[in-house]
């Protein structure tokens, strides 16, 4: 681009190139420099897309998939094996959301296993996944080949921060889709019952299990942010890993602590469980709402911070 | 690589030699100085110049501010006073305009361990925002052949041996027709081929007018491939100048080789020469301004067994520690 700025000539096609350079190969040849001149805007999401296939690469982020995937499944048998009997897997509400249901509908393994993954296991997925953004890069030593590339700190900060996004919706994917084809193998499909008593047919319900698919990627949102910021911080990837985990449990427990309700509303966990919400007819927009605000609170704050950090910082790894 | 390369090249050239901007140096420092937290003085005032196309040493005991020069010239790090320039424009702030043009080899290579060769390339290329993804993978492996890679390009960069990754972090750094390379230990845990090899690709590049800034604790590479030269001491600099005037800076020594050691030390005091040392049956001394033909007529006259008279011209090494008042890889 700020080639393109310097040299307005470039501007004008391959033509011209033979005024700037006095011994240009005439041609082919001119063409050729000429598209290699002036790069396009577009070239920029080429990291983007190295980040994603990197991402997925990693053995790492395979094993925290696995993990997830295999969530829905151990779920699925329990409640299979609990209920031979022809009983019911409802023990007095003990468990995750609709657990009692499953046995009606394979849909329901959906939401039970997004239930029981959104608390520990998806956050630690994307806590692992953000705090080795940076510090892992920056404790490899290949964070200084990426900056003097170079990639632009805003840049790879952004594209970081793309990528673990969309590592959210990724993981989030995978225990929807693993429990649904579990759901579907082991319990019978169709209509549902909502939470508030009416029943939605079986399309409609799998446009519900979307949704909440969804929203629980974007709850995730702000641990993502809260990761990237801790990983900017260290030169460690371990390091960084850890400490966001680390955050994750102590708010999750600190949220179970009557004496600090005021401060609750203000945990990025504390309306995780709200998605539960667009199971009601009609759905009952209130938390969910105020779940989504927050987390796009935890992004900006933590966001604005991570990169008021890593663009400030010197790289000495 | 070739023909486009070349022709971007100069390209570039006319688009940087705007009429009426003074092309300074391709690295030029004003009082550069980083004062770490804590209180760490790394580098004091430095007043660098790299002159275009020229080889350029840069030389200093370990600790001596090198690296974190390097760092700064690449934008890694901030000065806390001082301006670096670098292909004209001002470092950190330019770096976007200027980094594209330049390949970086800093502190060693580092390498995703479970990405092949090949897709280490791919990945630093893609970081960069200017460089063409049609022409990315012939461009990789144009740049693999070039080290010697081409044939382990697809072997995981984890099982690859040192001399192997510092070949990658090479590659890496000529993805693209580059004005500048700065090389930070370049033949670092190559073996003796390899290091041939690699300096003669820094004199081949060089010869095509890419300017190379040549960081090395080996000093006779540093007189192999280097045209200038700069020395660092203690976060400063002590001389900068062209290799063949640095060496000649520092005075050659009179080499005696004789079964008569003590009496031929005695008549080369007489005949002035200063600091003579004796070392077996070989006696030194800095040469005396007079003709050296009567000093060794006067040995052989006192009736000294002359077997050897010979002036050691001065390596650069002589330069360094006449310049740095110490060896060369000691931590200062």
């Amino acid at each position: 681009m700020s080639r393109a700025e310097t040299d307005p000539l470039s501007e004008k096609g391959p033509g011209s190139e033979a005024a700037p350079a006095p011994r240009a190969a005439p041609g082919a040849e001119a063409a050729v420099a000429s598209a290699v001149r002036r790069p396009s805007p577009l070239w920029t999401f080429g990291l983007l897309r190295s980040e994603l296939v990197t991402t997925v690469r990693r053995w790492r982020t395979l094993a925290l998939l696995g993990v997830l995937a295999v969530v829905p499944v151990l779920v699925g048998i329990a409640v299979k094996i609990e209920t031979r009997g022809g009983g019911s897997a409802d023990h007095g509400g003990q468990g995750p959301a609709f657990i009692s249901q499953i046995t009606n509908n394979g849909l329901f393994l959906v939401f039970t296993a997004l239930a029981a993954t959104l608390p520990f296991f998806l956050p630690m997925a994307v806590g692992v996944v953000a705090g080795d953004a940076i510090a892992g890069e920056a404790g490899a030593g290949t964070l200084r080949y990426l900056l003097v590339a170079p990639a632009g700190r805003t840049r790879l900060l952004l594209t970081k921060y793309a990528t673990v996004t969309a590592f959210c919706l990724l993981a989030t994917l995978v225990v929807a889709v693993s429990a649904l084809i579990v759901g579907a193998l082991l319990f019978p499909l169709g209509d549902l019952t909502t939470i508030s008593g009416t029943r939605i047919s079986f399309a409609e319900g799998l446009g519900r299990a979307l949704l909440i698919a969804l929203v629980v990627a974007l709850s995730l949102v702000g641990v993502a942010a809260l990761g990237l910021f801790v990983s900017t911080l260290t030169n460690s990837g371990i390091a960084a890993m850890a400490t966001t985990v680390g955050l994750l449990t102590t708010v999750q427990i600190l949220d179970q602590i009557p004496q600090l309700h005021a401060l609750q509303p203000y945990f990025f966990s504390h309306y995780w469980l709200s998605f539960a919400d667009l199971m009601r007819d009609p759905v009952y927009w209130d938390d969910l709402q105020k779940n989504l605000g927050l987390q796009a609170l935890y992004a900006a704050v933590f966001g604005t911070a991570a990169w008021a950090r890593f663009t400030a910082k010197d790289i000495s790894a | 690589m070739d023909g486009p390369s070349a022709t971007e090249r100069e390209a570039g050239d006319a688009e940087q030699h705007v009429p009426g901007h003074a092309e300074a140096g391709v690295i030029a420092t004003r009082g550069l100085t980083k004062r770490y937290r804590g209180g760490q003085l790394a580098v004091d005032g430095l007043d660098l110049t790299v002159p275009a196309g020229s080889v350029f040493g840069f030389l200093g005991p370990n600790g001596s501010g090198k690296t974190t020069t390097i760092r700064m010239l690449m934008g890694l790090i901030e000065p806390t006073a001082g301006t670096a320039r670098v292909l004209g424009r001002p470092m950190p702030r330019a770096a976007r305009a200027v980094l594209p043009e330049v390949g970086a080899l800093i502190e060693g290579p580092a390498l995703y361990g479970f990405l092949s060769g090949r897709d280490n390339l791919l990945r630093y290329d893609a970081a960069d925002p200017t460089a063409d993804p049609r022409t990315r993978s012939a461009r990789v492996a144009a740049a693999l052949d070039r080290v010697g890679l081409a044939a382990a390009a697809g072997k995981k960069a984890r099982a690859y041996s040192l001399g192997m990754k510092q070949r990658l972090g090479l590659a890496a750094a000529l993805l693209q027709p580059r004005r500048l390379l700065v090389l930070d230990e370049p033949t670092n845990g190559l073996d003796p081929q390899g290091m041939r090899e690699i300096r003669a690709l820094i004199r081949e590049l060089a010869a095509d007018g890419t300017t190379v800034f040549l960081s090395s604790h080996l000093l006779d590479e540093i007189e192999q491939v280097c045209t200038h030269a700069a020395v660092m001491a203690q976060g400063r600099l002590v001389t900068q100048g062209a290799v063949a005037d640095l060496a000649a800076g520092a005075r050659g020594r009179l080499v005696v080789t004789t079964p008569d050691p003590a009496e031929a030390a005695r008549v080369l005091k007489e005949q002035g020469v200063a600091d003579v040392t004796a070392d077996g049956d070989r006696v030194t001394g800095e040469p005396p301004a007079r003709d050296l033909a009567e000093v060794n007529a006067a040995l052989v006259t006192a009736g000294v067994r002359v077997r050897g008279f010979a002036l050691e011209r001065a390596s650069l090494e002589d330069a360094f520690v006449a310049l740095t008042g110490e060896g060369f890889d000691v931590a200062s």
